[in-house]
Parts: C-alpha cells; structure tokens; sequence
C-alpha cells in the first residue's frame, strides 16, 4: 500500500523510464528508426508532462519512498520546464544529426534518460536520491555530449564533461559525505533540523562542497571553465538541450537543497551565491566580448544568465524562489531560441556555421532569421520591452525586497557590459555588409519552432505574465 | 463624441505600431506612404487630444486602465506636460518621415518601421501612468535608435550607436532598481499616487541620484554627454531630428515627473550640483560649439547648451522658471529639429556636412537662406521667436534662486549667438568660393512642406505662448505647490512689490476645485 502511494507519486519518472526501456528495444529490433522514436520519445515526454501539469496550481506535497523523494508544485513547475525543453531539443535535432551521420536511435533514448534523472533530481529530499538523479542525468549528457563519434570536437567535449563532471560529482559526494557525518542524516529535513541547533566547521566544509559541486553542474563561475568547450564541442542540438533542460533541473536542485537543507542558516551560504552570482555575471559578460564562435558565446551568455538566477537564491525569500523561477523559464525560452536560430546557420552546400564571420549581413539576405536572432539577443540582455526583460526585473525586484541594495546596483550594473556583447551579435547582423554565405532554410521545423519561440520573447510574453506569476508563487511555496 | 470612452492614447500608440508591422512586409514605394499616413494620422488624433483637453478639467485626463500583464498595469493618461510634448512628437514625425522620402535608399521599409515604432514608444513615455509601463517604453526606444543610427548612419556609424545604447543603457539601468524600491515602498507603481507620496529624505538622496543617472545622461547634462554629437553626427537628418527633438525631450520630462515632485528636498539639496553642471554646461559647450568645423556637431554642442537652461529653469522650484524649461524644451525641440533639416537639406545636396565646403548660398538658395535665418534667429532667443520665451521664462524664474547661476547662464544666449550667427554668415554669406555649392538648387516643395510648418510654430510661440503655457499652468502650479516646502530662499534681493507694475504681473489663483472628469 506504502509502495502503491509512493509509486502513483513517481508517475512522470515511471512513464519514461519504461518508454525509455522500451524505445532501446524497439530501437534494437529496427534499423533507422532514430526520427520513429524520437517523436515516440516526444510523446512520452508528453505523457510525463501531463501528469505534472495537473498539480501546478495547488499547492499539495505528497513524500514518496519514506522521504528520499517528495511530489510537490515545486517539482512539476521544474519538470514541467525540463520535459519542454528536452522535447525542444528531440523536435530540432533529427536534420542535423543525420547530416553528421549520427540520428540513431540512442539520442531520443538518451535523453529521455536523462529526463528521469532530472525528475528524480528536483524532487529529491534526500542526499542519496539527490546524487542518483544528478548521475543518471550526468552520465546521459556525457554520452549525448560526444555522440557524434566521427567527430573529434564532439569527442573531446564528451571527455572533457566526463573528467571534469567526474570531479564535480567527487566534490559532492565528498561534502554529502561530510554533512551526513555532522548532521547524522542524509535527509533534508533531518540536516534541516540538525542545522538548526548548531553548525559546525564540519558542516559548513560540507556546505561548500556541495554548493561547489552545484555549482559546477549549473556552470556558475568560477566552476564555469568547462562550459565554453563542452558548447562548442558538442553537437548544437545537444548544446540546446545542455544549455535548457539540465540547467533547469540543476537550479532547482541548487534551490531545493540550499533552502531545505540548510535553509536555517541562512548566513553560511547567503554569502557564497553571492560572490558566485556576481563572479558568474561579470565573468560570463567580460568572457563573451573577446568570442568569435557563436556557440561559445552562447556558453558565456549561459554563465551569465545563471549569474541573474542565483541573485534570486542570494534572497533566500520565497519571493526569490518565485522570480528565479520565472527567470528560468523565460531564459528557457530565449536559450532555446538562440539555439534554434544557429541550427538553421547552414551555407549553400548545407554545412552548418556558427562563427560571427558567417552571419555578417545577415539582415540583409535572412531577413526574419535575423530578426529572431536579435529579439532573442535583445531578450537576453534584457532590453524591454522583450520578455528576457521582465525575468531581470523579478529577480532585482526580490532582492530590492530582500533588502540587498548593492547586490542588485552591481549586478544590474553589470549586465551593461553583457550588453554589449548581445549588441555585437545584432551589430554583425544589422550593420556589416553582408557575407552571402548563409543559405534559406529547408528545415520548416526550425523555421517554426524559431518563430514559436522568437514571440514568446517578443512583447506578446509578457500576457503569460499573471499565469507564470500564480505557478511560480505556488511553487515557490512548497519549498517553505 | 464623448472623449472619455473612447481610448484615444491606446489608438495613439497602436496606429504606428500596425503600421510598422506592414511597412515590414512591403516594398518601399508603399512603405513611405503608409508610414506618413500613418504618421498623419497621428498628428491628426494629437491635434484633437489638444482641442478635447480642457486645462481646467481634472489633472489627468484621457485615463485608460487596464490590468494586461499582471504587475505592469496598462495605465495610460496625460496632463498638459504630457500633452505639449506628446504635440511635440507627433508633430515632427510626418517631417521626419518627410525628411527621408528620398534621402534613404536602402531599407526603406525597415527604416520607416523603426521610426513608426520610435513614435508609439515616444508617445508612451509621455502618457504611462505607471512606473514599470514608464521604464519599458523609456529603455525601449533605445533598440530603434540602435538600428537607425547603425543601419543608416554616416561614416563612424557603429561606434557611435553603441556609444548611444551602452551610454544610457548603463545610466537607466539604476533608476530601474530605484524604481523597484519605490514601489517597494509605496506599494503601487501608480505614477499619481507615488506624486504625493513623500519618501523618507535619507531615502530621497539615493533615490534622486539614481534617477539622475538616467536623466543626465539623456538630457544630455555635462559631462556625460559626449555620445551626443557623436549619435547625431552619424545618424541619418531624420534621427537627429527625432533625437534633438523628443528623445533629449524625456530626460527633462523626467527630471519634472519624478525627480522633483517625488523627491522634493533631495531636488532642492542637490541645486547646487544642477546649477553648477549646467553652467560649465552652457559655457563650455558653447565655446565648443564656437570651434565646430562640422555642422551637426556644432548644432548638437548647442543642444548640450540648450538643455542645461532647460535644467537651470527645472530646478528654480516656481511657477516661471518651470513653465520657462518647458517651453525651452518645446522650442528647442522645433528649432535644433528644424536646424538639422536645413542641414539635411544643404548634406542631400553637396553630401559634406564641412562648413567650409559651403558659403554665400543665400545668392542661390534664397528660400532655403530665409528659413535658415529664422531658424538661427530662434536658437539664438531673439524676440518673436519661441527661443526667446522660454529662455526669457526660465531665467527670470532662476535669477530668483541665484544670480550667479543667472549671470553664467546668461552668458550662453550671447555665447549662443556667436556661434549660431558664424555658423550662418559661413554658410550663407560671404563668396561664392565653391563652385558646386553655388550651384545647388533650392528647396523644392517638399522640403518647403518640411520647413514652413516648423518656421509657423516657431513663431506661433514666440508672439502668441499663451496657446502652450495654457495646457501647462495648472500643472506646474501643482508640482510648485508640492515641492514648495523645500523650495531654496534664494539670493536675489527682491523688493516688495510696486503697486505701479501691478498690472503686468499675473496673478495665478490657487488650485480651483475642479469637478472631476468634466472634460
């Protein structure tokens, strides 16, 4: 009966593990099947998200597994967003794998994967079920990261996210370990409770190790070096996906543990995302400008964003919660879009381009792609009246409210000279005499899914703005 | 017709944006007549909103409200300060779009769609109501003067524009933190209610300062503004006029929207520093100005000059140096705009903007010399002119508050017709020493059709300004009234009133009780 509870908690995980499993079979008994299942991995996807949906609004919580995972608002509103993405990231990539040779049946499987482990990361309450997640996920993406194995960029990011990721993971590990030994529990709440009392030089050790660990996963500076690499390297697809749906999971792990956990001692890691918003704002800023590769751009800008997101965990208020929520999502949005826009970088022999060279003029011979690319680069600076603008004000709004004045001048300060390097993509596209090298689109799903996203970053967001306001609110509260 | 049901601001804002939309999607032989359609009947609707505004009627007039986007209310509503400037911008746009009939080639329809949507984003920073709705608007333009100054600009195009967008990007981006503490604070983002709430004075300081971040820089104040003559000596003739003309417009409406009627004793506290910046302003802009080889830039040094008056008459804290500002704003935005006009004219022709590439074209341009004249004569303040009223105002309203800063001030409306006169005997007279500028034809009718307007207004408001202090009285009565607790005692010496010049004073009556909505 216990064991029927818990798993009718767990539907989302258990609907794509089992499509997981069984699109490998399918995939084993048929030869090039890689576009069947990855529009039957999108319809998993659906099925999962389905059931996430019709929690969003109230705001109960269920714990399942006697504590190690718990079904709240929180979960499903990060879920939600994971499951989007990932389908986003299914939906663009069949055209470009296959022209590097690569569409097999293992991608979507991966992925879906991946999903699960997502699912079980942003609903773990427990340091166990926290590491499980994280590593399902983590070992998924290191593959995904290299799957095009013919090409040795793809390999190396592969490589370099596995050592690198590898170590993050130690780091976690190692301080989990050292909180469960001072706090005597790998439970969250129990960690909570013990916090409470006291905190010791053990336990804040374990803090930082686990916060550094994180913050790896998130790409927060100064833990960000792999980001560039592991971006450029990996197949622009899986970039999208790497860029959306794990930094959504990742941060709402960040925020579910940093809140849960050691939400009592505000004051012990209040401090660290502070200097780690700020360095990853300015390092993500400053990084970009010199950058001539459009994918490792785009890796600078994640950095950056994620910088704006933690200002939110620097409140440690619901408000905060809520507005990084809501900043989430619409850099879900924006990232995606981004992604969308360089997919479609194809010259005439049907090669894909991403350096800044390739796209000079672009205004001038794709007029509407280079519209989008410049409301989602304007987004991402958050210029109003895109809708990258009203995440940056939420999250300045909470921590105005949190009473962190200087934070909020400096980091708002600093998003000028991110400015600049978003500006530098519409300059080379609006103002440079053209290079002719970018040739139409073929790819009527790109096309639309550009444009699907490019309004949802136009001035027509800011309608979702009530809706995405109630779910973030209600999700923002389960986690106090 | 009852005015108040119909949402004549929302229509307002909406027209040039469905009209962008389309000039997008057509060639550009459609895309100018739909964008000055577009453009006319705008000014159209404006002439109306000026005819159905009653300046006796309740402070905020046309009011629209609606919750659209949550937190970010779609409030919308005017008092005569938003009126005359919102006359202002939909007055010079169907000029503008004139003004690049011909002289813009490529683009055409994306060139007119970043001008459609720079006039709904104009006219939304005058009519918000709401602090959010406000800032939106206020940052938004600054992505179509981005792409008009770096698509169509001059030579040094791409450097100035990001000077232009990363230069107020960073001045506005403070305010907007401010902003959020403010409404933190009151617990609304309601522009009338914030007007009468009174922040604690620590609060104000910090407050006020960052909002002169913002304003400064738009303004443009000295010292930071030196991506003025760089934007508008690269931006296309029709750019400069909107930016002279509107956009250096919001910064002075700021400083009267917010900064003094919210933050009263930090205004008055900082006088110092606003008088202070705004003489080294207009004497040492004008000095360069004076040495200007190149005739945007000298136009744009004038407008650093100009505008530091305007600043000067804001901060007197009464009735005449404020409704003087006002009026400086409005002339000056007819005039610099007009001025870059007649430069566009002569660069359309000889494509220099060299003085000494011109000289003695008033033998062959006779017309154009003429509008040029007068032109100069109202950014020098002679009398007649619009120039001379509202300088006249707004010193008169500073002398009261410091001589000094009067004296200095002062001393730009002569430094102002040194530079304004040379740049004129350079151009139009002397000899005939260019063949090819002799040569130029002169203005045809279009361009007659650009100029004549704005030569009418000009004068319009330098013999008859009652028609534009009337919409404005009542208003800055009010914002008088508000900040006059902190209203600085002043160093001139005034005597008490002698009863032989009673009858050229006019006496304001207090703020009559007004039936509400009566309009």
């Amino acid at each position: 009966m216990e064991l029927n509870a818990s798993l009718s908690l767990v539907r989302p995980e258990i609907i794509l593990s089992f499509s997981a499993l069984a699109l490998l079979l399918l995939a084993a008994w048929m030869d090039q099947a890689g576009r069947l299942i990855s529009i039957l991995a999108v319809a998993a996807l659906s099925a999962a998200a389905a059931f996430t949906v019709s929690s969003l609004g109230s705001g109960s919580s269920a714990s399942a597994f006697d504590g190690l995972m718990v079904n709240d608002a929180f979960g499903n509103f990060s879920k939600l967003l994971i499951y989007i993405a990932a389908a986003v990231s299914l939906t663009i990539a069949p055209r470009f794998l296959e022209k590097a040779g690569a569409m097999r049946a293992e991608y979507p499987v991966l992925i879906v994967l991946s999903c699960v482990g997502m699912g079980i990361m942003v609903s773990a309450t427990d340091l166990i079920s926290l590491y499980i997640g994280l590593e399902l996920q983590s070992l998924s993406a290191y593959v995904l990261a290299s799957f095009v194995r013919s090409d040795g960029r793809s390999a190396e990011a592969g490589l370099k996210y596995f050592v690198l990721g590898a170590l993050a993971s130690g780091m976690l590990l190692f301080g989990a370990s050292l909180v469960y030994g001072f706090a005597g529990s790998t439970s969250f709440a129990a960690i909570g409770l013990a916090m409470d009392k006291d905190v010791g030089l053990g336990l804040i050790f374990g803090i930082v190790f686990i916060l550094s660990g994180l913050a790896f996963k998130i790409s927060a500076a100064p833990f960000h070096m792999w980001t560039p690499d592991v971006y450029e390297g990996a197949p622009t697809p899986v970039t999208a996906f790497f860029a959306s749906a794990p930094k959504v999971a990742a941060i709402a792990l960040l925020m579910r543990v940093v809140l849960e956990a050691f939400g009592s001692q505000e004051l012990v890691w209040q401090q660290i995302i502070i200097a780690v918003a700020l360095m990853s704002i300015i390092i993500g800023a400053v990084g970009a400008i010199g950058q001539q590769n459009l994918k490792r751009l785009m890796a600078y800008s994640s950095i950056n964003n994620v910088g704006f997101i933690l200002i939110g965990l620097a409140t440690g208020t619901e408000q905060g919660i809520a507005a990084m929520l809501v900043y989430l999502t619409i850099y879900v949005a924006m990232t995606l879009g981004g992604f969308v826009c360089l997919m479609q970088l194809k010259d005439k022999d049907g090669n894909y381009r991403e350096e800044f060279s390739d796209i000079a003029g672009l205004s001038k011979t794709r007029p509407a792609l280079a519209a989008a690319f410049a409301i989602f680069m304007f987004s991402l600076a958050g210029i109003p009246p895109l809708f990258g603008f009203w995440g940056k004000l939420v999250v300045f709004n909470a921590a105005v409210a949190a009473g962190l004045l200087p934070l909020a001048v400096i980091g708002i300060s600093a998003s000028v000279i991110g400015a600049f390097y978003y500006l530098k993509v519409v300059k080379v596209m609006y103002f440079d005499d053209a290079a002719d090298v970018i040739a139409e689109s073929d790819d009527k799903v790109l096309v639309w899914t550009g444009g699907i996203l490019a309004a949802a970053n136009s001035p027509l967001g800011y309608f979702a703005i009530p809706a995405l306001g109630v779910w973030t609110a209600v999700a923002a509260k389960a986690l106090f | 017709m009852n005015a108040a049901d119909i949402p004549v601001l929302s229509i307002m804002l909406a027209i040039p944006m469905v009209a962008a939309a389309l000039c997008l999607f057509v060639r550009a032989e459609l895309a100018r007549p739909i964008a000055l359609g577009a453009t006319l009947v705008n000014f159209i609707l404006g002439v109306v909103l000026w005819i159905s505004y009653d300046p006796a009627g309740a402070q905020w007039q046309f009011t629209e409200s609606a919750q659209l986007f949550g937190p970010i209310g779609w409030k919308l509503g005017i008092d005569g300060i938003s009126l005359t400037l919102i006359m202002l911008s939909v007055f010079l746009m169907p000029i503008c779009i004139g003004a690049s009939w011909n002289s813009i080639q490529k683009r055409v329809g994306e060139y007119m769609a970043a001008f459609l949507l720079m006039e709904t984003l104009m006219i939304g920073v005058f009519a918000a109501q709401d602090l959010l709705l406000f800032y939106i608007f206020f940052e938004a333009g600054l992505i179509p003067m981005y792409l008009i100054i770096g698509i169509w600009g001059g030579q040094d195009r791409i450097y100035a524009s990001y000077k232009f967008f990363l230069y107020t990007l960073l001045g506005s981006v403070v305010m907007l933190i401010a902003m959020l503490w403010m409404i933190q604070f009151a617990g609304t983002a309601d522009i009338p209610t914030l007007l009468n709430t009174d922040f604690p004075v620590q609060a104000q300081t910090l407050l006020w300062l960052a909002f002169f971040a913002s304003f400064a820089v738009k303004m443009p104040m000295w010292p930071v503004h030196t991506w003025l003559p760089d934007a508008h000596v690269q931006a296309p003739t029709a750019g400069s006029v909107i930016l002279a003309g509107v956009l250096l417009k919001m910064g002075g409406y700021g400083f009267l929207r917010f900064s003094l009627p919210m933050f009263p004793e930090a205004s008055a506290n900082f006088i110092p520093l606003v008088f202070g910046l705004s003489m080294v302003a207009v004497v040492y802009t004008s000095l360069v100005a004076l040495v200007q080889q190149d005739m945007k830039k000298l136009i744009a040094y004038s407008s650093v000059a100009h505008m530091a008056i305007v600043t000067v008459g804001l901060f007197t804290f009464n009735q005449q140096g404020i409704e003087g500002a006002i009026i400086v704003m409005l002339s000056h935005g007819l005039v610099s705009g007009a001025l870059f006009l007649c430069v566009g004219v002569i660069y359309d022709r000889l494509h220099t903007r060299e003085i000494s590439r011109y000289g003695g074209i008033s033998v062959n341009m006779p017309k154009y010399a003429l509008l040029f004249m007068l032109f100069t004569m109202a950014s020098v303040g002679l009398p007649g002119t619009s120039g001379f009223v509202g300088e006249f105002l707004s010193l008169a309203g500073a002398y009261k508050v410091s001589t000094w800063a009067t004296l200095i001030a002062t001393t730009g409306i002569i430094l102002g017709a040194g530079y304004m006169l040379y740049l004129y005997r350079r151009i139009a007279f002397g000899p005939q020493a260019n063949a090819d500028a002799a040569a130029m034809q002169d203005i045809d009718g279009r361009e007659m059709w650009l100029l004549a307007p704005i030569a009418v207004v000009v004068l319009w408001m330098g013999v008859y300004p009652e028609t534009f202090l009337a919409p404005i009285r009542r208003d800055v009565a009010t914002i008088v009234e508000r900040i006059e607790r902190a209203a600085p005692t002043g160093d001139s010496k005034l005597m008490a009133a002698d009863p032989s010049t009673a009858r050229f004073r006019v006496v304001h009556e207090p703020k009559k009780d007004v039936a509400e909505g009566s309009h």
